[in-house]
């Protein structure tokens, strides 16, 4: 689905009138920040899930889904700056709202690890990164919110939605496309990671079993992750 | 060789792609990394299962 949309980018989306071929950058770091920024929210979720069921397994798919929103928060900045230079003349504006307020949403979001790894008790770590994941969760959509909210004229930062309406038909399919193909590659890169962490579980699990340490409850050593 | 010429924007554009396919490729690469290290370890306990039942086969054939 990404090749078909970046085949588009190439082939299909028309040139901006106004940005020229600069404006393709759009269609890798708009829908990017859009799958990060929602995978930071669906995180908060899931951490919700785990307080109110107390199933480890929450608590791993909310470890898994900020982790990943985190590799593709770094892509965001390093894109919007790539963009910023080549609009610009500069890699970061700091007075531009969006801008500013996606890199506090970041710097909150990269000190999950470090907290989840600074706390050795599995029960203890799950239960803070969790009330930590909700916390941060709900500041994204306040955040963004009032971002919207602020008149159009204090920002230079285009607006997806402007951009996609305004614009013709084309953009917003091939827009469309990277959306769902961006969506998914997370969603597929969610669950590999899922998986190996479940089957890392598994295996220590058998290797205690066969060393028969079965009362050993952690083997492991401290580690950011959840221990299933 | 192919020598595409680009322009300056077109270096920009560029360059946030290949800034992506890097971030998914290095990302891949650990997991790969992580994957091979499973595989290592699973090898092992394999072997750690077969010590543990081979002493028990010989004592079966064993004569009474």
């Amino acid at each position: 689905m990404l090749v078909a949309a970046f085949t588009l980018v190439l082939t299909y989306a028309p040139v901006d009138a106004d940005q020229g071929v600069i404006q393709k950058i759009f269609y890798v770091h708009v829908p990017m920040a859009i799958v990060a920024l929602v995978g930071f929210m669906a995180g908060g979720v899931m951490a919700l899930m785990y307080l109110r069921t107390r199933d480890r397994r929450w608590d791993m798919r909310s470890y898994v889904t900020i982790h990943l929103s985190i590799v593709l928060a770094v892509g965001v900045l390093i894109t919007g700056s790539i963009w910023a230079r080549a609009s610009w003349g500069h890699w970061f504006v700091w007075d531009e709202p969006m801008l500013v307020v996606f890199l506090i949403v970041f710097l909150l979001y990269a000190t999950y690890q470090p907290l989840r790894f600074s706390i050795e008790d599995p029960d203890k770590q799950a239960r803070y990164a969790s009330v930590f994941a909700i916390t941060a969760g709900a500041f994204v959509p306040l955040c963004f919110g009032a971002i919207r909210m602020a008149e159009a004229t204090t920002q230079t930062h285009p607006q997806t939605a402007t951009m996609t309406t305004s614009s013709p038909a084309s953009v917003s399919l091939v827009f469309l496309v990277s959306l769902i193909g961006m969506a998914l590659l997370f969603i597929t890169l969610c669950k590999y990671e899922m998986a190996s962490k479940n089957v890392t579980a598994n295996v220590r699990r058998l290797r205690r079993r066969l060393a028969g340490d079965d009362d050993q409850v952690s083997a492991t050593g401290r580690s950011a992750a959840p221990q299933l | 060789m192919l020598v595409v010429a680009l322009s300056s924007s077109e270096q920009y554009v560029a360059g946030a792609y290949v800034v992506f396919l890097a971030l998914v490729l290095v990302y891949l690469a650990i997991m790969a990394t992580k994957l091979g290290r499973l595989e290592r370890e699973v090898v092992e306990l394999a072997e750690l299962a077969e010590r543990r039942d081979s002493p028990k086969d010989e004592r079966v054939k064993e004569p009474a």
